[in-house]
């Protein structure tokens, strides 16, 4: 097995503060991310996804264990090779869609001619490109959040890390923005790892989908879904799909009752 | 135009309309105010004349001066302050209060420091201003949505470059609100300084027709600053409404 990314007995605790106790947000918990995978994260609200993903991106330093990246121990600074999209609009107000896009190039010193190219591409994959001058005020959340993806892959990224990229957006434009991400995924042979808690999403779109406890996150089972790397999502009209997700939702529900309670513990102190 | 610009303008023209009817008629004292074709026509020739070049060369350029000091040493200050949540609070009663304090009584303190030259104007303008850039650039830096940060870091931005070329334009529209204080403080600290105590500049010959009688040219040098500070709020005005415009979703 290819590791491209690794956590070993990493566990988040939050420090005490204003009053409030130290919070185990996750762990400990292991992963070996394979290279090329489309690994899903599912869990209840607050079980500490982003915490998750924040950790493997380098965005937060884990309070124990290690992570790797290709090797390499991820130190409190995101790698090189290392991808984010994030739940919230991250597009660049001030910038055309082009700009937004071709900033990340820019400041790592890329090549006028080199920005171009790879600009005029991420524009045409993700149907952005009668948009390009455009400001992102113009355009509706779910070309927002193409722009964002846009500016994650001219960079090329070897592993990216999405979080909830979808949450924000209507249910006909997940799916349609799930297939897109899923081309993106085939051609760019990239390895992904989704943060969601739409249980069907994590199921159309995954090789994989790790299922977290409520806090502190921890694995409670991992789902091989069995999908053709060319899928898209007609694949939720297969009869085997509703057992996929039957099986996420039996996994977790007992999960996100717990973390019910912890919330209205939370809103209560 | 809007029908509120439409509005305010039709209210701007009947109180100048109505003063200059009162002033013709003679329902006030031509000792105490003069029409407002005279203040322009007095103000006019006051700045055509050349005989206020250099007065208008030492007002503007001390200005600029503050000005310049007032938004950079503003933003720099409120940059670090909101990098330092502790040392915010402790400073907030201090923010909070500082137009409270009487400026214009450190101005001899001011003079010991910094001579008779345009130092002390300098230092007052500043004083006026630089709260006011301080507190817009925390509110502002404030409402950097925390995900532009994390993306920065993504792009493994240098602390520089996520300053500059993130946080700095992202927070720009709020600290519009500094800006203009800052400006329009200044020229208060410029113009007031002048008045009071300098031998040179717009404030000081404002203070010169005034002990003169010459209430055309006091009126005329009023109403060419106020034109000046309004045309320089219009135009940072337009420029902010075009950035929210462009901004808002």
């Amino acid at each position: 097995m290819d590791v491209h990314a690794s956590l070993r007995g990493v566990t988040r605790i939050y420090p005490a503060r204003a009053g409030r106790p130290p919070l185990h947000a996750l762990g400990p918990l292991d992963l070996d991310l394979r290279r090329g995978e489309f690994l899903s994260v599912v869990g209840p609200s607050g079980c500490g996804k982003s915490t998750l993903l924040d950790v493997v991106a380098g965005l937060a330093l884990p309070s124990a264990g290690t992570v790797t990246f290709e090797g390499q121990p991820v130190l409190g600074r995101v790698p090189e090779g290392i991808g984010v999209v994030f739940q919230e609009d991250a597009s660049f107000p001030w910038l055309t869609v082009e700009d937004n896009v071709a900033f990340g190039l820019r400041r790592a010193g890329t090549d006028p001619a080199e920005v171009r190219r790879r600009v005029d591409y991420a524009l045409g994959f993700m149907g952005l490109a009668d948009f390009a001058r455009a400001y992102p005020a113009q355009l509706s959340g779910g070309m927002r959040q193409r722009v964002c993806i846009a500016r994650t892959l001219v960079l090329r990224p070897r592993l990216i890390l999405l979080d909830e990229p979808f949450g924000a957006l209507d249910q006909q434009t997940r799916l349609l923005m799930g297939d897109e991400l899923l081309r993106l995924w085939r051609e760019t042979g990239a390895t992904v790892m989704l943060i969601t808690h739409a249980l069907d999403e994590a199921n159309l779109l995954s090789d994989r989908i790790g299922v977290m406890s409520a806090r502190p996150g921890v694995w409670i089972e991992t789902v091989q879904t069995g999908w053709p790397r060319d899928r898209d999502s007609t694949l939720a009209a297969r009869p085997n799909f509703g057992a996929v997700s039957a099986r996420l939702w039996a996994s977790i529900r007992g999960e996100s009752i717990k973390a019910l309670g912890q919330a209205r513990e939370g809103a209560g102190r | 135009m809007t029908k509120a610009a439409w509005i305010r303008l039709a209210l701007l023209a009947a109180a100048i309309g109505g003063l200059e009817g009162a002033c013709r008629a003679g329902w006030l004292p031509r000792t105490a105010i003069i029409p407002p074709t005279e203040m322009a026509a007095g103000g006019w020739r006051a700045v055509a004349s050349g005989e206020l070049n250099e007065d208008m060369a030492q007002t503007f350029s001390v200005v600029a001066i503050a000005i310049m000091v007032s938004l950079a040493g503003g933003f720099l200050v409120g940059f670090a302050i909101h990098g330092r949540p502790r040392l915010r609070r402790a400073l907030d009663p201090f923010l909070g209060a500082y137009y409270a304090i009487p400026h214009f009584a450190f101005y001899p303190l001011l003079i010991v420091l910094f001579g008779l030259g345009p130092g002390p104007l300098i230092a007052l303008a500043v004083m006026f201003g630089v709260v006011a850039m301080i507190v817009a650039t925390m509110n502002g830096l404030d409402r950097v949505p925390r995900v532009l940060g994390k993306t920065a870091q993504v792009m493994r931005l240098t602390g520089t470059d996520e300053l500059w070329r993130v946080r700095l334009p992202a927070a720009l529209p709020h600290l519009f609100a500094g800006v203009k204080l800052a400006i329009a403080y200044s020229f208060i600290g410029v113009i007031a300084g002048e008045f009071i105590l300098s031998t040179k500049g717009i404030g000081h010959a404002i203070a010169f027709a005034y002990d003169n009688f010459d209430a055309r040219s006091m009126y005329g040098l009023i109403l060419f600053v106020l034109l000046l500070v309004a045309s320089v709020n219009l135009t940072l005005h337009t420029v902010e409404q075009r950035l929210i415009q462009r901004r808002s979703r």
